[in-house]
């Protein structure tokens, strides 16, 4: 007789082969389709600030640089917001219906797709940015670094409240009544016993959503200009690695060309991995606490 | 002091929480405004007038997004239980959950990317764009999703209930099948719905795959159109007349994915087995 729970859990643990080679084929195609660009550049792809196709010279220090400022910039501008809603969602309001209203809002933020972002953004945010460019003396496109952060910083919002107001949550009841007891004030609750306490959680969140800023492409790619020119001027036009893939990648004829585009991306897939990798371990972290 | 300093801090906690939720309000009340003076029968029924012509409809992109989405599902739903199923069997030892951390890396992997990926292994090997392509890249985009409803769908099931079924002498993969499986079945419905909901608005995948096509198409083989794709080729036109249908079809895609979402809230709803 054929031992049929064996049979099934061998069947079910293909499962594993498939999640692994999966994920192991994805790097090892775009590790293979960049060699070209990795063996003619080498590390200098990543300091080189010039992107020239005509010339076949390409270096990614300017879209890095692009990347970092729009997704460090959204972060910095999304915190304050995300963490009063986890706190007003988790603590101030817990469980009444204002805070389930504020919740569908911001569920409805997260799926909003990133496409009308962008269409919203070129039409009634560049504007704004356009008169503050002009006070700059730049030139008045509307389009920049920083219409870029703006967007992301709004899109990035319902991934660290997601999480932020569910480690809030977490925080034992019996901790707060104790603080409450010795007469302390709800702040100084929030800032002794919930923010140390739900630190690594509300930390994971913000790298979770950190990760999202960095692959964004449509809304980026819409209204950040795209220039391939190194800058630091957050009010001038730019690209991000997202964004000059999605720009180029059609167009792209040359076999070099398209294979730094693909180490582009093969940066960008690492960098993710990197990021939700380390989410993962605080949160774990923070699972352990509890117990 | 004290007592001010609480109250300073709450109220810019309200205040924040306020502001951060008006830029939803505003982009919906201009979605609203602009959209629904474009959206006609004929806007819908129609197809679109060459670049700098006025007039025209969307219906290459409404049946592109249906037929991406058709192709997406059909591989990801059976394939992302079945590997769902997996993790739930395997969640106590470590390779289930060195797979689980794989899956949370799958899912957070930008979709550029996946586009790329797609790219790469289907579109260069049959040599062109292709609607069969831009559906890979959205099912590599919704398996993850589905893999993890369908895992924490199954976590929720009581043990009760397997060694029940067990007891009464049903075989143990009998009872996966037929009594944990139908239990979650709404969890893991709607959380595919919510996944649906997301693809469809995926653009970056879409732009080297389905690469987008002005005329009516239900050839897997050929280039498609899809309402986010065009959403972005009209609004980087320089017509505006397509900047005018841009918003329309702003407002349809966002009806799809909103009674997407609504539907499957409605199902947990409905459908929810008590334990």
């Amino acid at each position: 007789m054929i031992n049929t729970e064996k049979v099934y859990k061998k069947i079910i643990g293909i499962g594993g082969v498939i999640i692994i080679g999966l994920l192991l084929s994805i790097f090892i195609t775009l590790f293979l389709n960049s060699l070209p660009t990795i063996k003619k550049f080498g590390f200098k792809f990543l300091i080189n600030k010039t992107w020239d196709p005509v010339f076949e010279n390409f270096g990614a220090l300017p879209f890095i640089i692009g990347t970092i400022l729009t997704s460090i910039i959204s972060l910095i501008i999304s915190v304050p917001f995300s963490l009063s809603l986890s706190l007003f969602i988790g603590e101030y309001y817990r469980d009444t219906f204002i805070s389930k209203v504020f919740e569908t809002f911001i569920e409805i933020i997260a799926v909003i797709p990133s496409v009308i972002f962008g269409l919203w953004g070129l039409f009634y945010l560049a504007p704004i940015i356009r008169s503050l460019q002009l006070k700059f003396s730049l030139p008045p496109t509307g389009v920049s670094i920083f219409t870029a952060s703006l967007i992301l910083s709004i899109m990035i919002i319902p991934y660290a409240t997601s999480i932020g107001k569910e480690v809030i949550k977490l925080v034992p009841i019996d901790l707060k009544e104790a603080a409450f007891s010795f007469g302390a004030t709800r702040y100084e609750v929030v800032k002794k016993i919930i923010f140390p306490y739900a630190r690594s959680g509300i930390f994971a969140g913000f790298l979770l959503s950190f990760g999202r800023a960095i692959g964004e492409t449509m809304a980026v790619t819409m209204v950040i200009g795209n220039s391939n020119f190194l800058t630091f001027n957050i009010l001038k036009s730019g690209n991000t690695i997202a964004s000059i893939i999605a720009n180029e990648f059609t167009e792209a004829v040359e076999t070099l060309h398209l294979t730094s585009l693909i180490e582009l991306g093969l940066i960008l897939f690492l960098i993710t991995f990197i990021i939700n990798f380390f989410a993962h371990f605080f949160v774990i972290k923070r699972k352990i606490i509890e117990i | 002091m004290k007592i001010f300093k609480d109250r300073i801090f709450k109220f810019l906690i309200i205040i924040f929480t306020i502001i951060s939720i008006l830029p939803l309000f505003f982009i919906f009340f201009i979605i609203l405004k602009k959209g629904l003076s474009v959206i006609n029968l004929n806007f819908l029924l129609s197809l679109p007038k060459p670049p700098g012509e006025t007039g025209g409809g969307i219906l290459n992109a409404i049946v592109g997004t249906f037929l991406l989405i058709f192709i997406a599902s059909l591989i990801s739903i059976p394939l992302g239980i079945f590997l769902g199923i997996f993790l739930y069997e395997y969640k106590k030892r470590k390779i289930g959950e060195i797979c689980y951390i794989f899956i949370d890396v799958l899912q957070g992997i930008p979709s550029i990317v996946i586009g790329i990926v797609a790219y790469i292994w289907i579109v260069k090997k049959m040599g062109h764009f292709s609607a069969f392509s831009g559906g890979f890249a959205l099912f590599l985009i919704l398996l993850p999703i589905v893999i993890k409803s369908t895992k924490e769908t199954l976590d929720m099931i009581p043990f009760d209930l397997i060694e029940t079924s067990l007891s009464l002498g049903i075989t143990y993969p009998r009872t996966i099948l037929k009594v944990v499986l139908p239990c979650g079945m709404s969890g893991m419905m709607s959380g595919i719905l919510v996944g649906i909901g997301r693809i469809s608005g995926e653009t970056a995948p879409l732009l080297f795959t389905a690469f987008g096509s002005p005329f009516l198409n239900l050839n897997i083989l050929k280039p498609i159109s899809s309402l986010p794709h065009l959403i972005f080729t009209y609004t980087m036109s320089p017509y505006d007349d397509w900047h005018r249908q841009a918003w329309g079809c702003a407002l349809l895609l966002i009806m799809i994915i909103l009674s997407l979402n609504i539907i499957s809230k409605i199902i947990v709803k409905k459908w929810k087995i008590e334990f």
